[in-house]
């Protein structure tokens, strides 16, 4: 177990590691001179100014060297600096991580409760009514566009039914405390949650159904009909654990897909994220910025990926820890 | 191939799917005759509610202009990326796939995990990148689409590739002494086409879905109007002027249905075995 997780450790710095270089070269695709652009952003431009600004960055060395220095500065864990909010993008992007750590995990954790308790339900009834306004309902959310539902939930729950709030992380100048202040981040985070994994549900429920189905018509499925266990039991112990491989194999694809929807859900929501923060560098032209919300969101579906890897395996035994 | 239309007709969703398709392309080939105006222009004043001018039916925007042409355009901008965007998207992966899946060994490896490196990068975050940095116009939305799109198809392909070239009519080419380069695009891929195609049209969706977020944060083309960007310019005067917003989104909504629709249609029709085992 520890010589596998070591394994997939590894892996994954590699695969940071490609990230950062595809980084470091896409902010060489960004239009102008990085020094240029950065005087022109401190205020100053004049030619002195300039030549300074490129030996402070190492701009005026080979190539090699200048992705050599970017690296180490990254695994010092410097994201460079952001002119426009005159802070490190270190800095901008720690303090906006939490929400964004709290928005993701609770939609994830509600797509994926909700959606497998809709497929066994849609399975478990399959042909009834009750299966197919599942399966009709989660074919149309799958096809929704994400920034869409979210302005449409807040014309229903917060203009026109008044419900719940439109925007933001808390109650601005409430000065909540304690219980109060939970509950009034829990109401925030309601809308934003939900709508970030509809799409999600749709499609574990789709997973969870066809997967249930089809393992319902396995061999080992008849032998525990024949031997007379009760419907329940087989449908939980048998068929319902089996089904779930594939979905848990899904959520750790979808991981990515996730963390790109809440610049999407984050945007609409006016959640103080890093998908927030990526829009705002996106408006601004803040390319530092922005290259640092990609690869810190990188690193984190990266991290993602580790843990529905090892969920994977505590969930079906039948898989080697060393592969 | 009248095989392939019976089924496919016989699936309720493949038909709901083809009616929708058909109508969103005649919209977006023939719309524009009946609208010559551009649908950038100030025809009304603004904030017309829908259904209550003839002349513009859903209405109007914040600066007057009309929401059904803006939709009509709009059609264009979607099926167009949609399609090419895919179309790139297979250029890179069936290739990629083919050589992984029929050469093996260390050429696998190293395609797979170049594959597997592009999957595990956030792709909508990629793709928001690459258009910011290549600045926003309709080549670079649809080239980020199609480069953050391949790897499944060149996972697709190499799994079939794979299992293919173990068969005998593949041993009996190699025998014969024809080069890889014809073994894999006359006797292989042919073979592997079913599942491509299924996947292809899954990706279209995907494709319209990637591109409206796009143009949704200000990042489309801005010559050319699309839903996302209705949809996003309707959004400050949300609490107004809900019809701005919700139309466009329905259309979004509409064209990806079917195209799902569709793909689950030619699943049933190209992949008979596998669909009545899925379901």
């Amino acid at each position: 177990m520890l010589s596998f997780i070591a394994q997939r450790v590894v892996k994954g710095v590699i695969v940071l590691l490609a990230i950062i270089v595809l980084n470091f070269f896409l902010i060489r695709l960004a239009p102008g001179d990085p020094a240029v652009v950065m005087a022109g952003e401190a205020g100053a431009s004049d030619q002195i100014f300039v030549a300074q600004l490129r030996e402070k960055f190492g701009l005026d060395r080979p190539l090699p060297e200048q992705l050599l220095i970017y690296v180490k500065g990254i695994a010092s864990l410097d994201l460079g600096f952001s002119f426009r909010q005159q802070a490190p993008v270190a800095k901008l992007i720690a303090e906006r991580l939490p929400a964004t750590l709290l928005l993701t995990l609770t939609a994830f954790a509600i797509s994926l409760g909700l959606g497998i308790l809709f497929g066994v339900l849609a399975a478990r009834f399959a042909g009834t009514f009750l299966d197919t306004a599942i399966t009709v309902l989660a074919l149309i959310f799958y096809a929704t566009p994400l920034f869409w539902i979210a302005l449409i939930a807040i014309l229903l729950f917060s203009v026109w039914a008044d419900w719940l709030p439109s925007f933001g992380y808390e109650t601005v100048g409430a000065g909540y405390t304690g219980l109060r202040h939970a509950l009034d981040v829990g109401a925030h985070l309601v809308m934003p949650a939900a709508t970030l994994g509809l799409f999600f549900m749709a499609t574990y429920t789709r997973m969870t159904r066809a997967s249930m189905l089809e393992v319902k018509r396995l061999d080992f499925v008849k032998t525990a009909l024949a031997k007379g266990l009760r419907d329940g039991i087989i449908l939980r112990r048998h068929v319902l654990r089996n089904a779930l491989l594939p979905v848990v194999t899904l959520a750790g694809v979808h991981a990515g897909t996730l963390v790109g929807g809440a610049v999407l859900t984050e945007t609409v929501f006016a959640w103080p994220g890093i998908g927030r923060l990526m829009y705002d560098a996106l408006i601004q032209r803040d390319y530092n910025l922005l290259l640092g919300v990609f690869v810190v969101s990188s690193a984190m579906v990266l991290i993602f990926n580790l843990v529905t890897d090892l969920v994977y395996r505590l969930v079906d035994p039948r898989i080697e820890y060393a592969s | 191939m009248r095989q392939f239309w019976r089924t496919m007709l016989r699936s309720p969703s493949g038909i709901i799917g083809l009616i929708i398709l058909v109508l969103a392309i005649v919209i977006a080939v023939a719309g524009p005759f009946y609208f010559p105006n551009s649908p950038w222009r100030m025809v009304q004043r603004p904030f017309v509610p829908p259904f209550t001018l003839a002349k513009v039916p859903l209405g109007t925007d914040a600066l007057g202009r009309d929401v059904l042409a803006g939709l009509i355009f709009g059609a264009r901008v979607s099926l167009l990326v949609g399609l090419v965007s895919t179309l790139v998207a297979l250029v890179v992966g069936v290739p990629l796939g083919a050589i992984a899946g029929y050469f093996g060994g260390r050429v696998d490896d190293a395609l797979m995990r170049f594959t597997e490196f592009f999957q595990t990068i956030p792709s909508f975050a990629l793709a928001i990148v690459l258009v910011a940095i290549l600045q926003p116009s309709i080549y670079s939305i649809v080239a980020a689409i199609g480069l953050v799109s391949w790897p499944p198809v060149a996972r697709l392909v190499r799994g079939e590739v794979l299992s293919l070239r173990t068969r005998e009519y593949v041993q009996a080419a190699v025998v014969t002494g024809q080069s890889n380069a014809w073994i894999i695009w006359r006797e292989i891929l042919p073979n592997a086409l079913s599942p491509v195609i299924v996947l292809a049209s899954l990706m279209v969706a995907t494709a319209i879905l990637l591109e409206s977020s796009l143009s949704f944060l200000g990042l489309g083309d801005p010559n050319l109007i699309s839903w996302g960007y209705m949809v996003g310019a309707g959004r400050t005067v949300i609490r107004q002027a809900w019809w701005i917003t919700v139309f466009p989104g329905v259309a979004i909504l509409l064209s990806v249905l079917g195209l799902n629709l569709i793909g689950e249609g030619l699943n049933d029709a190209l992949n008979p075995r596998l669909s009545r085992e899925g379901r």
